[in-house]
């Protein structure tokens, strides 16, 4: 299977602040990864130093061949909390910037690329939605127009900074069900705080907090997470044996 | 109307209204949209500094504008990025320093100064050969480079963490816009003067924004809200020979308090629409 990521070392500090020590995690073709751990434990520190948007401190992320060129083979869908909701944008403007790269600065959109946008349209079931500003939509809906956008450039790798907020149940199982149908055609990096429900899909899971442990399989007990250092509760339910929950607030009545 | 126009002065000031109104709708979108217009205020009121620092000189005052503007422009951009500063503050310190250095320079200036309140609430009959060539230069400037980069302009100012993602230079255009608006605002200065030309950056764009959410919508119908309504107020202030800067800003205020009754007379018809 090939490789399209290998992270080495990879230590990132903030000032005098470890956010991530000598982390080790390689990407390949058709991974579907679930990064778990506390907040603040450096999840998305992680990620953005894949998205080369912060420098590491000491350590590489070294790219496959076909990955060099950061045209759009990394997919990106990140938090929506993080934008201006307010901002002047249509939700087709949105998907299509999906396609931007420095070498198309200002190269007209093709035909090609509309077909392209009107194929994701149909497949996110936005079609109603397509000359909204983005300030007139619902979480589930905006999280569809941003999945849009990370998928337009046909991603080798999609990578996903807690889609799961301000989502409803509904839109939530139907993320996950697409996501496993993209995994066929593209390797995943999930992070999450619903543990629960991406053990369910996911085939390995990295436990980040301030160190990286991979875990190659959904199956994840107790004890291996204390080891890998990953402060998350989980309890076991008897049907599905390999669910790992998050820490509750409420009880569990077994 | 007509019999004014054989007059230069108002041929300048009708020209200098569309140049204006040009840079002001473009740029003014850039900043509404990037939240920017205290950034905007600080420039304007640290080009004061400038002016009073080429008065004391004796060189042409839009010239010191225009180096305050830009200085005070990048460096509200640089410590903010910096992190040693939180932003607002440092916003603070070059608006009111701006305003003390000119205020220090022209009271050391001899004699009165009479062009002073010109520069503080701008007199558009009074624009010369040079100035409209200055403005006509900036908003050519303005023009082509939303023209061409339009698109990556949006998205940088969108979602700079995901246009960095995609490698496009986001420190490139941050900058590059931020001395943009400088030079944009100090070739306002004549129109409207550094106290009231954030109005044009910001009045025309919020009328413009009651009815349309769409980002290229909103520069060209700033533009034309901006031409409108300064001939509009450059006429009126004729008329009743009232301060022209503030005249046009009444009535662009005017246009945007009109703006917001006449969406809301056809508001109940588009709710019914938004429900589906």
């Amino acid at each position: 299977m090939q490789k399209l990521i290998e992270i080495k070392n990879l230590t990132v500090k903030y000032g005098n602040n470890v956010a991530l020590k000598d982390a080790d995690l390689s990407i390949f073709q058709s991974d579907f990864i679930g990064v778990i751990g506390p907040n603040g434990g450096g999840k998305t520190t992680l990620l953005k130093a894949i998205l080369g948007l912060i420098q590491p401190t000491s350590g590489n992320v070294i790219f496959s061949e076909e990955l060099k060129d950061k045209g759009g083979d990394i997919g990106y869908l990140p938090q929506v909390n993080k934008f201006d909701q307010r901002f002047p944008i249509t939700v087709k403007e949105v998907i299509l910037s999906g396609l931007a790269r420095r070498s198309r600065w200002a190269k007209p959109y093709s035909k090609k690329d509309n077909n392209k946008l009107e194929q994701l349209i149909g497949e996110l079931g936005i079609e109603k939605l397509v000359s909204k500003p983005i300030g007139e939509l619902s979480g589930g809906q905006m999280q569809r127009v941003f999945l849009g956008r990370a998928l337009i450039s046909n991603p080798k790798l999609l990578i996903l900074d807690e889609p799961d907020t301000y989502v409803d149940n509904k839109f939530e199982h139907e993320l996950y069900e697409m996501l496993l149908s993209l995994n066929k055609r593209m390797a995943i990096m999930l992070v999450s705080h619903d543990v629960g429900t991406i053990t369910t899909y996911v085939k390995g899971i990295a436990c980040v907090n301030t160190t990286l442990h991979y875990h190659p399989s959904n199956v994840i007990s107790p004890e291996q997470l204390k080891a890998y250092n990953c402060p998350i509760q989980i309890i076991t339910h008897g049907e599905v044996p390999h669910t790992v929950l998050g820490s509750h607030s409420h009880i569990h009545k077994h | 109307m007509i019999e004014l126009l054989q007059y230069d002065f108002f041929r300048n000031a009708l020209l200098a209204a569309l140049l204006t109104s040009i840079s002001c709708g473009i740029i003014g979108s850039y900043i509404v949209a990037r939240r920017m217009v205290f950034i905007g205020g600080g420039i304007t009121h640290a080009s004061f500094g400038g002016i009073g620092i080429a008065y004391f000189a004796g060189i042409n005052p839009l010239l010191g504008a225009a180096v305050f503007a830009v200085l005070s422009a990048l460096g509200i951009n640089y410590f903010t990025s910096k992190g040693n500063i939180r932003q607002d503050s440092s916003i603070a310190i070059w608006w009111s320093l701006g305003m003390a250095i000119g205020i220090i320079f022209i009271s050391l200036s001899p004699g009165y100064a009479p062009n002073l309140m010109s520069f503080l609430f701008g007199s558009i009959l009074t624009v010369s050969g040079t100035d409209l060539l200055f403005m006509s230069a900036i908003s050519f400037i303005t023009g082509l480079l939303f023209l061409v980069f339009f698109r990556s302009i949006m998205i940088v100012s969108f979602d700079s963490d995901f246009a960095q993602a995609r490698n496009l230079p986001v420190k490139l255009f941050d900058y590059l816009l931020i001395v943009l608006s400088a030079l944009v605002i100090v070739a306002s200065i004549r129109v409207s003067g550094v106290i009231l030309v954030l109005s044009l950056l910001t009045i025309p764009q919020a009328t413009a924004n009651i009815f349309t959410k769409k980002f290229s919508s909103i520069i060209i119908v700033s533009v034309i809200i901006g031409f409108v309504g300064m001939v509009t107020g450059l006429m009126a202030a004729y008329y009743t020979n009232l301060p022209s800067g503030a005249t046009i800003i009444v009535v662009l205020t005017l246009f945007f308090a009109a703006g917001k009754l006449v969406s809301r007379c056809l508001k109940p018809s588009a709710m019914k629409l938004n429900q589906y």
